[in-house]
């Protein structure tokens, strides 16, 4: 039997187990009428056997076929004649993956050593005994467990207890699998960081000032030095950010202040979805606007008055990014807007204040934490931002405060590093790693500020 | 409501008023007024005077329109879209709902001070500042600071607050957010103070306090409060109202309403059968 075949038995057993445990649950009570005299509901009983009967045999299952093909490696390169077993690593591999194909095909048509054919005839011999060990091993437990939690129904028995307590549990698992995954990602691109700075010192990176990745990966090659200086990068993306800010931050909650104290309803229900749209275009499309139609006009704009602006300009792409996010800061602040009690409104109007000066210095004071939480949510996406960017700001990483001159950014270059074909090896590739680390602590931190100043002046004020 | 009780099911389609609705010091006089919420009556044809210096209670069960009624006498339904007010509100001379009425001098002139108290999410200082400022009553800052520390005292609250005039407004109690509102009304000089249930939301001993101070405020404002407790109308008000299904069924004073009143509904409600 093979493995989604025992996967398929396990559940019928498990669906078996339930009826089996509710029907004796109900015998043991003596009846429809005794379920009183049941701990829990029938249904319970019956949810306990499944449990009993499917979890461990699904357990025994997963571990199984995680470790199985190890086992049965580890077995073969034992057996394996002594020279074969001094191969290096990479050698080895290469074996025995002759050692896979030979096995799967069954073909003696491949030329190869007789000592490989042994041990491919030795692979297929230990897979087969190890998967009907496998469904002995399940059928007997399932079906064990079964029986003994079926035995095990009586009166007395708390089986809501013991499901809730097992369900709870699962919910734990599913809330762990988004921590899990944030550490995962952490960990992963910590260790490639590390390795990078194993060949780039920390305090070059951090506090370089060139930016030039390009490098020969073997030694016949031509290539740059490698300089991978990042401050150029951050002070592009810190350049297009604050370009972007200064266009979504008035505007965006200006339109919340319009659509929430002044727009009539039906100016409100036609405005408030528009700008809904505009959230949710692609954020690639917003990448051509910006290369295709913004940055030209810029450009040419620019040299009308005698500006030179390159055409893949900071200005285009921060532009473009906030217009992107104003509708973030606009429905963010909408509903702190609207979550400012009526009371207030009522007592600046009553002593005689006029709408614009109670939005002035009542409304806004009150929103303001919930403001400048959702700004600086806004801050760090415009930092993550990438395809505007790759699209409109250009590769050249120059360390300018220009924003008509052409920048790049952290998310452009993570991007332009890692597509293609790569050698995980060289300190090029592992620079993106480092990048990208940096760009998650300046995120977290940013995010983790927002949240400290939405909690801090809530406490304060409500 | 026992609507089956056959002294109080009576048609009161055709009833009027009885008592003395009137004032010969009239601070402010409202004639004939008509409320709707949308297509909903809310106040019907209710006339009544707030003699200078005086503090009329208005009470009645709860949606007789007495809150509509007081809201209405400084114009905060204004920002309800469905309300439409009919009739002739006056301020001594000056007409409320005249088209060329300033709303905000309006409301400068008659405060309100609502049922739940709320004081702004600023310092103690700024909330009684803010009226002034609006106004821009205050010529210098040691105005301002007097305006303050007069509002305070008259509210009764200067000595539990002159120490931590910058703490937060919203840290204090709720007697203490509720005087605060009142010393911010206070602050911009108004003649008519209206009060929206100002206690409902206090403990006795905070009501207490709030009590006297309207007590001591009725000697330099006049002052109109809606209230649910009818202890409270009899102990700080010299004439009462009392409001039924948008009606105003009963005014007469205040001792005369709650020993000796002159309508059944009144009575059935001062005694407690309804309401």
């Amino acid at each position: 039997m093979n493995t989604s075949m025992l996967l398929v038995i396990a559940i019928i057993m498990m669906a078996m187990a339930f009826f089996l445990g509710r029907k004796r649950a109900i015998t043991v009570a003596g009846g429809n009428h005794g379920i009183r005299n049941l701990n829990s509901l029938p249904g319970y009983y019956g949810t306990l056997s499944a449990l009993w009967c499917g979890i461990p045999s699904l357990l025994i299952l997963a571990l199984w076929v995680i470790f199985d093909d190890y086992i049965i490696i580890q077995i073969i390169i034992q057996e394996l004649p002594t020279s074969s077993q001094a191969l290096s690593e990479s050698e080895l591999g290469l074996l025995l993956n002759t050692v896979a194909n030979i096995a799967l095909n069954n073909s003696s048509t491949l030329v190869a050593e007789p000592f490989i054919i042994e041990a491919a005839d030795r692979l297929n011999g230990l897979k087969s005994i190890s998967q009907m060990a496998l469904s002995v091993v399940i059928l007997c437990v399932a079906m064990g467990l079964a029986l003994f939690s079926w035995l095990r129904v009586n009166t007395q028995l708390k089986a809501r207890v013991k499901v809730e307590n097992v369900f709870k549990i699962v919910l734990l698992l599913c809330a762990s699998i988004a921590v899990f995954t944030t550490a995962g990602i952490v960990f992963s691109v910590i260790f490639e960081s590390i390795k990078f700075f194993q060949s780039v010192p920390f305090f070059d990176f951090v506090f370089g000032l060139q930016w030039s990745p390009q490098m020969a990966i073997r030694a016949d090659q031509i290539g740059g030095s490698g300089a991978f200086g990042a401050v150029p990068l951050f002070a592009g993306t810190m350049l297009i950010s604050v370009i972007a800010m200064i266009i979504a931050v008035p505007a965006g909650l200006m339109a919340a202040i319009y659509l929430s104290e002044y727009a009539s309803p039906k100016v409100r229900t036609i405005v408030k979805p528009a700008l809904e749209v505009l959230a949710g275009v692609p954020t690639v499309v917003y990448g051509f606007f910006a290369a295709l139609t913004v940055a030209p006009y810029l450009r040419d704009t620019g040299s009308m008055f005698g500006l030179s602006v390159s055409s893949e300009s900071a200005l285009a792409a921060g532009l473009v990014m906030g217009v992107m996010i104003i509708p973030f800061i606009s429905s963010l602040s909408d509903d702190v807007i609207n979550a400012v009690p009526q009371s207030l409104r009522d007592g600046s109007l009553g002593l005689g204040a006029t709408h614009s000066e109670t939005i002035k210095q009542v409304i806004i004071p009150a929103a303001l934490p919930g403001i400048v939480g959702g700004i600086l949510l806004a801050v760090s996406r415009a930092i993550g931002e990438t395809m505007i960017v790759v699209m409109a700001a250009g590769l050249a990483a120059n360390l300018t405060a220009n924003p008509l001159e052409s920048v790049t950014t952290v998310t452009v270059q993570i991007v332009t590093l890692l597509v293609g074909d790569q050698e995980f090896n060289s300190p090029k590739t592992l620079s993106a790693f480092a990048l990208g680390l940096m760009l998650f602590l300046i995120t977290l931190a940013l995010n983790s500020i927002a949240l400290m100043v939405v909690k801090k002046y809530r406490e304060q004020y409500e | 409501m026992n609507e089956n009780d056959p002294q109080i099911s009576q048609d009161i389609t055709n009833l009027i008023t009885v008592g003395n609705a009137f004032s010969e010091h009239a601070k402010m006089s409202m004639r004939n007024v008509n409320v709707f919420y949308a297509d909903k009556q809310a106040i019907h044809d209710v006339s009544l005077d707030i003699g200078k210096n005086e503090v009329v209670a208005m009470i009645g069960p709860s949606g007789c329109g007495k809150s509509t009624f007081l809201r209405c006498m400084n114009r905060m339904n204004d920002t309800i879209d469905s309300c439409r007010i009919e009739g002739d509100f006056r301020l001594e001379e000056d007409d409320i709902y005249h088209p060329n009425q300033d709303v905000v001098a309006l409301r400068a002139r008659v405060g309100i001070v609502f049922q739940k108290p709320n004081p702004f999410p600023k310092s103690i200082y700024d909330n009684v500042a803010y009226g002034p400022k609006v106004h821009g009553l205050a010529s210098s800052k040691t105005d301002l600071d007097e305006i303050v520390e007069t509002s305070l005292v008259r509210a009764g609250l200067w000595n539990e607050v002159k120490d931590r005039l910058t703490a937060a407004g919203t840290g204090l109690s709720g007697g203490q957010q509720q005087r605060l509102c009142i010393a911010r009304t206070i602050a911009v000089g108004p003649e008519v103070i209206l009060m929206d249930e100002p206690c409902s939301a206090l403990d006795p001993i905070a009501t207490a306090k709030i009590e006297e101070l309207i007590a001591e405020l009725s000697q330099n404002f006049t002052i109109a409060i809606v209230t649910h407790s009818m202890q409270q109308a009899a102990r700080v008000s010299q004439r009462t109202a009392y409001f039924h299904m948008g009606k105003l069924i009963e005014v007469n004073d205040t001792k005369k309403v709650f020993t000796n009143p002159e309508h059944e509904l009144t009575e059935a409600y001062i005694t407690g059968r309804f309401g």
